[in-house]
């Protein structure tokens, strides 16, 4: 065991700054920074994230994951995901809304303190994508709950999921989200 | 000089405590080969909670609605009641170790009732479980710290911090088998692993998570807040009583810089614990628990057999 | 004034108020409300009136002693002893009568023309005056009268509500367990008066070092038996858990609260005062068995569902806590460390103390509750807090007392019982030393416990949704239960907080009891403040109060009034994970303590029932409803009253032959019998 911590010790930094796919990760790097500065200034350098899955056929679940591995590491720009929607600032919904799951996404957005943001993530979500005709779906995102902005894909790669949020972030100011809400209510 | 003691013997843990969940979180990200959220990430986080609205459900009454403020001001009362880093500050008022155990008795007390008072299913469980790990841990937790409180004839915390035990020859190896004992009822108290996983979104197998599922904005804040206060409270309790080395024990400034420094490096160190084996280990199936719990109880008795 | 008080006139007009409340209600018995104002008045008056005697004779240091009238039987006197000890518990008594009886006025209101007022008042009033002359009497043959009188009048108010199968059948098994207990006590009585020659308890103690030893400790075995059934210690608790349950809840919480403290009490005044010197292994079992009834009692009752049993069962907890600071006195005591016997009875004393104050508390608040909504399943509870805010406010404050939690006085109380044992585990020698230990480990678990079983306790009466539709037609109860409830919740405050004051109080009544006036005892051992040993163990309520209060005053008003006051509150649903919000979807009791009895499955040996109706019998493939009872199985029952009573039978059945109906052989009988008695005579 000690064996594999000194290992993991050793390897870290060849792992995180290898010469894979670096340009890319330079990129990421830029628009993360850039990230953490808006959420800074918005929420005080703390983003919390609950995904929701209406329904989603997993795929953006699986890219929404790989943001928080190793690769990715969105946490480092202040962005962690949490287990419940009291504790979150944004809504992250994949998939097209099912009939059943329909209910638990509008208990999920009014138990979301404000100020929050729901985006809709995922071709699935925008308009139903492939599932848009079934029966089971009652349909988009944004005829159950209010939603703020859209991350097309069919999945979003998690880059473009960053650049997306960055988008957000710059695209909002705190008191638009905070109006917005009062003009809901 | 000994208000400004107090007072920093007072903010002292609610100003350091977020640091240290900060630190744990860095030392597991590096583990996961990530770079990992800023150390200072706990304290965004609290401001950010203390700046957003609350959703209130409509079931819950005044206990759900004051147990965030209660217990907070309980982990600040028990910060203040133990010795951080002076020894020459004899708090005979409240540094009694059984007054400590049972302020912090009174913390898990209101939280879980805040679980159930909600009447979610998650909360109802996370308490039944927090209470389960809480009642068979007092035993361990009583009994560690009573092995100290023996080799020194008092159980004011201060005056045992002040003998420096495990220096002396005859009470090296209690001191040590106690604290074992006392270590693993730290991780239970703090649903640390191998008792309770804080990171986790399975909302089956919360404990600590699940009677905080419902709260939001500042009484969140306010609650995670409280958990790193007891965190800091127990690694403090294990630093300074059973390894009480670089404690101020004399009113000097420069003893009390020393004092607090070593505290900080001293629960540096029982983080990077923490963090190591949160990162080695898995977390234990539930009805095993107990076991474990027995095993630290048994450590802190044999600890007093061999005395 | 406080020396007529301190005298015997003061305890005659006592006995009197409770006998004219006693013979008023019943003659009253015609009319409810009348019946219950005079039964009401006069115990309010008597227990205020013994509240003044116990004070004034501790205050004035004085002994009373008297004889009323004379008999015709030279062994029974009429002899009352007051001693501090006597008065301690008289104000102990008087004290929790005074709040059950205020809280009676209102609580008797839902017997009215149910059942016979007059008669719940008269053995009311006969129960409170029979404990107070349990304690006072100084004659064996008068003790047995009085606690005879305290027995029956309790069995009856146990049975109060007849019609109810279930407080028959608890009624029977506390009259044959009281009983059983009794004879013990007779036995022990015997046995001492074969060598001092009196039933007098002063003699006794004068000529105790008559006895030898072998009797003595016989006489220890059936009095620990015999008081420890009434006290309750396991394993002679079993009528404990039927009784307190089933009698009118203000007559539960004198039950639970003062009644199976007369118990302790003269196992304190034997093994004490009387059997002075007493041999070490006394105090090792008396303490073995305190560890073993508290750390049992309260996993009892994290198992149970029944509000009212659960608070039984943690009276055996409770009790088993006070054995401790017996066991531990009498281990000093045979050690010759006086101080520390001292020291060890205070803690007792204070626990019992404490312990009539608190279980009092939530006895009435669980009366409280089960008044308005007539059950007491706690699966049927839940959300009461917003339909009897106050009373869940006074049985969270008894919760909190009872789990020691500071500032309360259950946690003072506690936390001298622990320091008695640290002591013991610290000066002892090595074998002796594991006894302490394994007492002080079994009570810190079984604080842990009861935090856990009071969590389960509050939350799932009090807190979360209804769980059936009992709840939301109960109302606040009225004011006289209210006003009896929070004046017990303040003083279960203030005697904590006044904690050093009180075991000042404590140390004199103990010192007074075990050493003559003129004996000094060396050190003051804990004087004005809480301070234990030589000043290096000590804990001040008013500093944990001001603490934490002010603590959570400033906590707030930062919160809430500097950081950000802007901040919106929104009402919103419980946030569930998505899925519906129902009366079942909330954690019951008996889940919340599921985890504990699995955990503790080798003591407490769960059972659980499957049962599953199908719709269709033949293929069981849907199944209509299906229902789960978990529970714990009665093991004393089964290990240990049954096969007790088997053997009795199988005797009895033996014995049967020997009736055989002819008369012949009766006249044969007799015959042996005479020639037997002579043989023995001569």
């Amino acid at each position: 065991m000690f064996k594999k911590i000194i290992k993991i010790f050793k390897n870290s930094k060849t792992i995180n700054r290898s010469d894979f796919d670096f340009a890319r990760n330079v990129e990421f790097e830029t628009s993360g920074e850039k990230l953490h500065t808006q959420i800074k200034n918005l929420f005080s350098g703390s983003l919390a994230i609950r995904q929701i899955d209406a329904g989603s056929d997993n795929s953006c679940e699986q890219e929404l994951v790989a943001l928080s591995n190793s690769y990715y590491d969105i946490e480092r720009f202040g962005i962690s995901f949490v287990a419940s929607p009291r504790h979150a600032d944004m809504l992250l919904v994949t998939g097209p809304v099912t009939r059943n799951m329909a209910e638990a996404l509008k208990i999920a957005y009014e138990a979301t303190p404000n100020p929050k943001i729901v985006v809709a993530v995922g071709d699935d979500a925008i308009d139903g994508g492939l599932f848009s005709d079934s029966y089971a779906v009652s349909g988009r995102v944004d005829s159950v709950v209010p939603v703020d902005y859209q991350i097309p894909g069919d999945p979003p790669a998690p880059m473009v999921i960053v650049e997306h949020l960055l988008r957000i972030m710059e695209s909002y100011s705190l008191k638009q989200i905070s109006a917005r809400v009062g003009s809901e209510l | 000089m000994m208000i400004f003691v107090w007072l920093l013997q007072v903010v002292l843990t609610p100003i350091a405590a977020p640091l240290f969940i900060g630190i744990i979180k860095k030392i597991k990200a590096k583990f996961q080969n990530r770079c990992g959220a800023n150390v200072f990430q706990p304290y965004k986080d609290l401001w950010k909670l203390m700046h957003k609205d609350e959703v209130v459900s409509k079931d819950a009454s005044w206990i759900f609605r004051y147990t965030p403020y209660i217990i907070f001001a309980i982990t600040i009362v028990a910060g203040a009641s133990i010795p951080l880093f002076a020894t020459y500050i004899k708090n005979t008022l409240t540094g009694d170790f059984l007054l400590v155990i049972y302020l912090l008795a009174g913390y898990t007390f209101f939280l879980a009732l805040a679980g159930m008072d909600i009447g979610s299913g998650f909360g109802g469980f996370g308490s039944s479980r927090e209470m389960t790990v809480a009642a068979l841990a007092e035993g361990g937790l009583i009994f560690s710290l009573l092995t100290i409180s023996l080799a020194g004839g008092s159980s004011n915390l201060f005056s045992l911090a002040d003998q420096h035990m495990i220096l002396k020859n005859q009470f090296f190896l209690p001191v040590l088998l106690a604290f074992c004992g006392f270590f693993i009822v730290l991780l239970a108290e703090n649903s640390r692993f191998p008792f309770d996983n804080p990171s986790t979104h399975l909302e089956l197998t919360m404990i600590h998570e699940a009677m905080i599922l419902e709260y939001s904005g500042k009484r969140l804040a306010l609650i995670e807040w409280a958990a790193a206060n007891k965190l800091f409270v127990f690694a403090a309790l294990g630093a300074n009583v059973f390894f009480p080395l670089g404690i101020a024990q004399n009113d000097s400034v420069c003893a009390v810089i020393v004092g607090v420094l070593a505290l900080l490096i001293k629960v540096t160190v029982f983080c990077v614990f923490i963090a190591v084996l949160e990162s080695i280990i898995a977390k234990f199936r539930f009805f095993r628990l107990p076991d474990l719990l027995m095993v630290s109880f048994i450590l802190s008795v044999i600890a007093i057999g061999v005395m | 004034m406080m020396n007529i008080l301190a005298s015997e006139t003061g305890f005659i007009v006592l006995f009197f108020l409770f006998a004219v409340g006693a013979a008023g209600s019943l003659l009253l018995s015609g009319n409810d409300k009348l019946a219950n104002a005079c039964a009401s008045c006069f115990s309010i008056a008597g227990s205020i009136w013994g509240i003044a005697v116990s004070v004034a004779v501790l205050a004035t240091n004085s002994v009373v002693n008297f004889t009323v009238g004379q008999t015709f039987w030279p062994l029974l006197s009429f002899n009352f002893d007051v001693t501090k000890l006597s008065a301690f518990f008289v104000f102990t008594i008087a004290l929790i009568s005074l709040f059950c009886s205020i809280y009676g006025i209102g609580y008797i209101k839902h017997y009215y023309r149910k059942y016979s007022i007059g008669a719940l008042g008269f053995f009311y009033n006969l129960f409170i005056a029979g404990m107070i002359l349990t304690v006072t009497a100084n004659n064996a043959l008068l003790f047995l009268i009085f606690w005879e009188i305290m027995s029956f009048a309790s069995y009856f108010l146990v049975v109060y509500e007849r019609d109810e199968e279930q407080n028959i059948s608890a009624g029977f098994i506390y009259l044959v367990m009281t009983h059983i207990g009794t004879l013990f006590i007779i036995a022990a009585f015997l046995l001492i008066f074969k060598y001092t020659n009196s039933f007098d308890f002063s003699v006794m103690k004068q000529s105790a070092e008559l006895l030898p030893l072998s009797v003595k400790n016989a006489a220890f075995v059936l009095m620990l038996i015999g008081f420890g059934t009434k006290a309750g210690i396991i394993p002679f608790h079993i009528w404990l858990p039927k009784a307190h349950p089933a009698a009118p809840s203000h007559v539960s919480a004198l039950m639970s609260g003062v009644m199976i403290k007369t118990g302790v009490y003269m196992l304190i005044k034997f093994f004490l005062v009387v059997l002075q010197p007493v041999p070490l292994w006394w105090g090792l079992t008396v303490l073995t068995i305190g560890a073993i009834s508290s750390l049992l009692g309260v996993l009892y009752a994290l198992t149970e569902h029944d509000l009212k049993r659960l608070l039984a069962y943690s009276s055996i907890e409770n009790i088993g806590i006070i054995l401790l600071g017996v066991g531990s006195a009498l281990v000093f005591s045979a050690l010759a460390m006086p101080e520390l016997v001292i020291l060890s009875l205070v803690a007792a004393l204070f626990h019992i103390f404490n312990h009539a104050t608190f279980k009092a508390l939530l006895f009435l608040s669980a009366g409280s509750v089960i008044s308005q909504t007539h059950t007491r399943n706690m699966e049927k509870f839940g959300g009461l807090i917003r339909y009897m805010p106050q009373t869940a406010f006074c049985f969270l404050i008894g919760s909190m007392a009872i789990s020691a939690l500071p500032p309360f006085n259950g946690f003072f109380s506690e936390w001298l019982i622990f320091q008695t044992l640290f002591k013991g585990i610290f000066l002892m020698d090595f074998w002796t030393k594991w006894f302490f230990i394994f007492a002080a480990g079994s009570l810190a678990f079984t604080g842990g416990l009861a935090l856990a079983c009071f969590v389960k306790a509050f939350g799932s009466t009090f807190l979360a949704r209804p769980r059936s539709a009992v709840v939301a037609l109960s109302r606040e109860s009225t004011f006289a239960l209210l006003i009896a409830m929070f004046l017990l919740a303040l003083l279960a405050l203030l005697f904590g907080v006044f904690s050093g004051w009180i075991t000042s109080v404590l140390k004199y009544i103990s010192t007074g009891m075990i050493y003559r006036a003129d004996a000094v005892v060396a050190g003051s051992a804990y004087g004005n403040s809480f301070v234990v040993g030589n000043g290096s163990d000590s804990v001040s309520a008013i500093a944990i109060l001001f603490g934490v209060g002010l603590a959570v005053v400033f906590v707030i008003i930062a919160a809430r009034f500097v950081i950000n006051r802007k901040q919106k509150e929104v009402i919103g649903e419980t946030w569930n994970c998505g899925s519906a919000l129902l009366p079942r979807t909330q954690i019951n009791a008996a889940g919340f303590s599921r985890s504990i009895v699995l955990i503790f499955k080798g003591l407490l040996k769960p059972s659980m029932q499957h049962d599953v109706e199908y719709l269709d019998a033949q293929s069981r493939y849907l199944p209509s409803s299906r229902a789960v009872s978990v529970g714990i199985s009665d093991v004393y029952d089964i290990y240990f009253y049954k096969p007790l009573y088997g053997i009795l039978t199988s005797l009895s059945v033996y014995s049967k032959a020997i009736q055989s109906g002819n008369i012949n052989v009766y006249i044969l009988y007799i015959l042996i019998a005479l020639t037997l008695a002579l043989l023995v005579v001569v």
